[in-house]
């Protein structure tokens, strides 16, 4: 009997390793495999036996879902019932084949194929499962070719910028020779994000060719994968695998690189400037990190997912890619159900899904059962849609055309006891926490943002020393300034930040903020002012 | 004199990589629980730096302590898919529990949002968090 638990993060952190140790005791004589997670996490720690499924497995069901097995396996035309009628609610941890599951059979994986299905640091499972099939490709069509495949399969930017990944590696093969570097962007500080963690983790040899397959276009020969420090599982698989396949990528070097907690350096020029060992502030653009990057050198900076992409477009062609999505948005996104929803996880699909089939049909709702209040779609920059929302397409376009971005794919569902204003505050909050200080209108009008809702949320205020003054001739003496003032002055903030900053950080924290006052008026108001 | 050799290692490890400030101070975060005013001074004079740009370094990023945390750390995702989960609330709830125990420190995402609210001690994560399970594991440390 072969037995399948995952060792992804997010399986141990539900229990995994406690669940397989106890199968181990329980049935000494069988092979137990720990793969890659499905991403279907509401059922994690999730038992695959014989391809059997059955999740969320606690220590104490163990018992229960073997003997449920043995039953299975031993007839199939009668429905069983356990004996155990203490355990009788174990039957409904038994999924049936997780494969033929209706979350994954939805799925259209290509970047997460092997989701589930291999050792993360098994060799012999990633070439067993079309693995390194890119590089050899890539190897024999050269470099022009594999620039020009990459550009035609439409690839964009899976970070959040969806800037075409063939234009990216043009720019750096084209920029002279000598010292070029590919640099993994895997600083994944979106909350509700967690594809590039799952990816690193669970097929750390797709990244790893993915990027040989970039160094080779643009004629690199040193890559380095910048992981934040809050994923050291990722860390230990990543450092595993380029160990284990060096001699398969050679003389393509590949380096870890750990981030300390800032989440400014997921931006792409602070991110060059960390891996340098400074202060991980960011600059202005150009110069284009493709012409000058790290170290003054030509360098392509791509996301996790965007590299992951690049070994099946290379083994399947352009045109398989491409044939997935809608508009400019080609091929399938990784997009990740997060917060307050009943079925979590991972959903790999291609462009034009709905926002509310993800949410309502995938996802299931909310895990409270309450209505769904908001939906936070592309991490703590990307805007709150209101259910109204849920026909849009979930494409880089289309959001933008809503006021809204999906950034790196993640999902983050709200019940309706979320109070909006708190979530605007929130959002000014982490973007000053996390303000790299650099530039003005991120630095200084994050604070501002902070201290203005809070006086939406008591209702406005009075006049202040200064204003009172009698020598303060157009300033208000009798009547405080209201609530109505207070949001034309975030509006105008937001709209000063979204303009002046530097970066997405500064640039974009009014998105939640601005879409949250526009679709929940009523939570920014909160009580009149009373002097 | 012990302090100065293990930090001498430390940078030896690292003292031929490109860029070799970051490594050198997670190691150095790691090892001692903090990069303090000497280990700054050590680590400028070997890689030819002035003092200020590795305090400039040093200051910057959230993982880098001035001085040891007296009490073990216990990180509690405080963004948003947690907050959307009830992660707020549990932070209330335990500050008071956890007092003398542990210290609390809010971390933005620990990349296992559908499962929340979680917290991470040391590298150990941990997922479906409630009260009377944070409790158990703060009694625990």
């Amino acid at each position: 009997m072969q037995i399948r638990v995952s060792d992804d993060a997010l399986a141990i952190a539900c229990g995994a390793d406690r669940v397989a140790d106890a199968l181990a005791k329980a049935v000494p004589d069988a092979d137990i495999m720990r793969v890659s997670s499905w991403g279907m996490h509401w059922l994690e720690p999730l038992v695959e036996m014989d391809g059997l499924g059955y999740g969320p497995v606690a220590v104490d069901d163990v018992n229960a879902i073997l003997r449920h097995f043995h039953q299975q396996s031993n007839s199939t035309d009668t429905i069983n019932q356990l004996e155990d009628k203490n355990h009788s609610d174990r039957d409904t941890l038994f999924i049936g084949p997780v494969a033929e599951h209706p979350f994954i059979a939805r799925q259209q994986r290509l970047t997460f194929a092997r989701a589930g299905k291999t050792r993360p640091l098994s060799l012999d499972d990633y070439a067993a499962s079309d693995g390194w099939t890119g590089l050899d490709a890539a190897h024999k069509i050269g470099s022009d070719a594999i620039i020009e495949t990459v550009t035609q399969s439409g690839l964009r930017g899976r970070g959040g910028a969806g800037f075409p990944a063939g234009i990216k590696w043009k720019t750096v093969a084209q920029a002279g020779s000598g010292q070029k570097y590919i640099v993994c962007n895997a600083d994944e500080g979106d909350s509700g994000t967690f594809a590039d963690r799952m990816l690193m983790e669970g097929d750390p040899y797709c990244l790893i060719e993915g990027m040989a397959i970039a160094a080779l276009a643009v004629g690199a020969d040193k890559g380095y994968i910048y992981i934040r420090s809050e994923y050291p599982h990722a860390i230990a698989k990543l450092n595993a695998a380029i160990k284990l396949s060096a001699h398969l990528v050679a003389p393509f070097i590949v380096e870890v690189r750990v981030g300390a907690g800032a989440y400014v350096c997921g931006e792409e020029t602070s991110l060059l400037i960390s891996l340098e060992g400074k202060r991980g502030e960011v600059r202005a653009k150009p110069p284009l990190p493709a012409l000058e990057g790290l170290f003054g050198r030509p360098t392509v900076v791509n996301n996790v997912l965007t590299l992951a992409a690049v070994p099946y477009i290379l083994a399947h062609g352009a045109s398989a890619y491409a044939d997935y999505g809608m508009g400019r948005s080609r091929g399938t996104m990784p997009i990740q159900l997060a917060g307050n929803i009943k079925h979590g996880g991972l959903f790999e699909t291609a462009f034009g899904i709905t926002l509310g089939e993800l949410v309502n049909d995938i996802g299931g709702g909310t895990a409270s059962g309450s209505p769904v209040k908001a939906v936070q779609v592309g991490g703590p920059l990307g805007a709150y849609h209101p259910p109204s929302d849920f026909h849009l397409p979930f494409d880089y376009e289309a959001f933008s055309a809503a006021d809204g971005l999906i950034g790196h794919g993640g999902l983050v569902v709200f019940d309706d006891s979320a109070d909006m204003l708190k979530q605007a505050r929130f959002a000014m909050e982490f973007c000053a926490v996390e303000s790299c200080g650099k530039c003005t209108p991120c630095r200084l009008g994050s604070v501002r943002g902070m201290e203005v809702l809070d006086r939406i949320k008591a209702g406005g205020r009075g006049g202040d020393s200064v204003e009172n003054l009698p020598q303060m001739h157009n300033a208000p003496k009798d009547k405080a300034r209201s609530t109505g003032d207070e949001l034309a002055l975030i509006a105008d903030l937001c709209e000063t930040m979204k303009f002046g900053s530097l970066c997405a950080l500064g640039g974009f924290t009014p998105y939640p903020v601005m879409s949250a006052i526009k679709h929940w008026p009523k939570d920014f108001t909160a009580r009149e002012f009373t002097a | 004199m012990e302090f100065d050799k293990r930090l001498d290692d430390i940078i030896a490890v690292h003292a031929g990589r490109e860029g070799p400030l970051l490594p050198i101070l997670n190691d150095v975060q790691a090892e001692f629980g903090c990069i303090d005013e000497a280990a700054k001074r050590q680590i400028a004079h070997a890689l030819n730096l002035s003092r200020a740009e590795v305090h400039g370094v040093v200051s910057f990023y959230h993982d880098f302590k001035a001085q040891p945390s007296p009490l073990p750390v216990l990180k509690l995702c405080a963004a948003e898919a947690c907050q959307a989960r009830g992660g707020q609330a549990l932070a209330d709830d335990i500050a008071a529990v956890a007092q003398g125990k542990c210290v609390i420190e809010p971390v933005y995402c620990l990349g296992l949002c559908s499962v929340g609210p979680n917290a991470m001690i040391a590298h150990d994560v941990h997922a479906r968090l409630d009260a009377p399970r944070l409790n158990a594991l703060i009694e625990a440390l």
